[in-house]
């Protein structure tokens, strides 16, 4: 049976000597998860978030983690936030899903979550606490991803859901320590919490603009087994020295595209440990891993294994699966399944020699490092300049993220001297500007290309080609 | 014409000015991670330097290789950029 199907996470954790010697470790502090089990990091008030719609909002990775231990079973339903969630986003998400409380370590509330009646302070110090709840209720968890406009849709899962492809197998292996560069407040890091709560390990979750390096020599210390990132994570810290303090059993990539590169250099990084790449998305979940080494999937994995099934129609990646989410919260989405229970998950694969591999989006989304760019929204930001006539946003190959943003556009004739080349590399700065005021700064195009004309393709759509 | 260490580090100096980032000193052996552009800063750097140069060291290299430290990266572009030469030149 696996391991916490329709038991909460506390509850999963089983009692407080089953879970001596784990801990939580954060940049700053740690928790005994045995300490946790007796106590509340909610300052005495996880009883009285029982049935609530909490907006769980925390700088904190560590705060996160123990706050979704205490919450889940208890809350009706927990809006995990992740970090640069801009305000009048947050407005929105506390009126479309009904928040009534909030929990945060900020101790300041912004504009709106002013507007909430409820605050429930949250750090990483586990106070003694003998008025834990005891009952359980199926907590919705509700993860946030960007959407085309660049508001964040709200996916619902909950623990079922999110837990569906964590084997029961998993949960014995003893003396795991787990480590993810992702942030566990989205779908890949929570993987990864989620696996190191109901397994029998410990986790080192990483800090917002934590460097690299600093990230390295902390797995190192704690001596972390298993690690976790997305390909540009990896990139990243195979640039620092600090990489040769780390020396994990398993080493795992998701959340973009492993190229063979970034998977020959771990092999080589690593000879001994076991190298995994996986394909999940919030929203189709985790579909499958692949263990051999060579980028892309083999063709086996299309059809039905265990209770995930797999195909292509129409060039893109469909999944169904216990694992899917339920669907997007809010008045308009569109549904996450199809008819069939299918998840498109919008992935465009093509079949060489049998073996799939990866070709881009459907949608055009851009992939920067593990987090999604819709280039409606890029434009949207140029377009406004006074100087451009239209644009067209397109992905650009990277070695260290994957892809960076650029931008093609067009100018308006005759309102200045397209032929003078310091006007146009003025130009070109004010319009990264206009994007750098309005967009994070993972969204903000690297270059911006003046072209005569953007021609539309077939579909009388902006052919968005990769360069 | 400027040599590619000079365009190199005045590309640095570019984007860590976008991105609002302090460059430590460029020396042979500063550890690029240390040097105050995060990945972001890297990734917009080797797009810029690809404009400017015409070719992408890590595109062209058949090896997966990470430079460590400013040098490094440095004689990673000068192999690229004399490789590049060759192919243009037909002599091998």
């Amino acid at each position: 049976m696996p391991p916490t199907r329709s038991r909460s996470l506390r509850t999963a954790l089983g009692s407080a000597s089953e879970c001596a010697g784990r801990f939580l470790w954060g940049i700053r502090s740690e928790v005994s998860l045995s300490a946790l089990l007796t106590g509340s990091c909610l300052a005495g008030n996880s009883r009285a978030l029982a049935d609530r719609c909490v907006l769980l909002s925390t700088h904190d990775q560590l705060a996160t983690a123990v706050a979704l231990i205490e919450l889940d079973g208890v809350a009706r339903r927990m809006i995990v936030c992740p970090p640069g969630v801009d305000d009048d986003h947050l407005q929105t998400i506390i009126e479309t899903a009904g928040v009534d409380a909030v929990v945060s370590d900020s101790g300041i509330p912004t504009t709106s979550t002013a507007t909430v009646g409820m605050h429930v302070g949250c750090d990483a110090t586990v106070r003694a606490n003998a008025d834990l709840p005891t009952f359980e209720r199926q907590t919705e968890w509700i993860l946030l991803t960007s959407g085309t406009s660049g508001k964040p849709k709200m996916v619902r899962h909950d623990l079922s859901t999110l837990t569906a492809a964590i084997k029961s197998r998993e949960a014995k292996l003893n003396e795991i320590v787990w480590g993810t560069f992702y942030d566990i407040r989205r779908y890949g890091g929570l993987q990864i919490f989620l696996r190191a709560i109901l397994g029998t390990g410990s986790l080192i979750v990483s800090s917002v603009d934590e460097p690299p390096t600093e990230y390295l020599n902390r797995l190192g210390t704690h001596g972390a087994t298993h690690v976790s990132g997305t390909p540009s994570h990896w990139r990243s810290a195979l640039w620092s020295p600090a990489i040769a303090t780390i020396s994990p059993r398993y080493v795992r990539l998701s959340g973009e595209i492993a190229t063979q590169a970034v998977l020959d250099t771990l092999r080589n990084t690593f000879p001994n440990a076991g190298l995994t790449h996986a394909f999940a998305s919030t929203e189709a979940g985790v579909g499958f891993t692949v263990t051999d080494g060579l980028e892309g999937f083999p063709a086996e994995v299309i059809g039905q294994r265990d209770d995930v099934s797999i195909k292509v129609e129409n060039g893109s990646l469909r999944i169904r699966s216990s694992g899917n989410a339920f669907e997007y919260l809010g008045a308009g989405q569109s549904a996450i399944r199809d008819a069939d229970g299918f998840v498109d998950t919008g992935d465009i694969v093509e079949l060489r020699d049998q073996r799939f591999y990866f070709l881009g989006r459907t949608n055009g989304v851009i992939n920067v490092g593990g987090l999604k760019v819709h280039p409606e929204e890029v434009e949207g930001i140029i377009n406004r300049h006074p100087r451009v006539e239209v644009s067209c946003v397109r992905p650009k190959r990277n070695p260290i993220l994957g892809s960076v943003v650029v931008a093609d556009v067009t100018l308006k004739a005759g309102l200045g001297n397209e032929t003078d080349s310091e006007h146009i590399r003025q130009l070109k700065q004010d319009i990264i500007q206009l994007c750098s005021g309005s967009l994070a700064q993972h969204k903000v195009p690297v270059m911006i290309n003046v072209v005569s004309e953007l021609s539309p393709g077939a579909t009388g759509k902006m052919v968005r080609r990769n360069a | 014409m400027m040599s590619l260490r000079s365009t190199i580090s005045e590309q640095m100096k570019a984007v860590a000015s976008d991105q609002d980032k302090q460059l430590a000193p460029l020396s042979d052996d500063l550890v690029l991670l240390d040097s105050g552009l995060d990945s972001l800063g890297f990734a917009i750097l080797v797009a810029r330097l690809e404009d400017v140069l015409g070719f992408d060291p890590f595109i062209i290299s058949s090896d997966a290789y990470y430079p460590v430290t400013f040098g490094d990266f440095v004689r990673f572009y000068e192999d690229a950029a004399n490789s590049v030469k060759i192919a243009a030149n037909g002599t091998r």
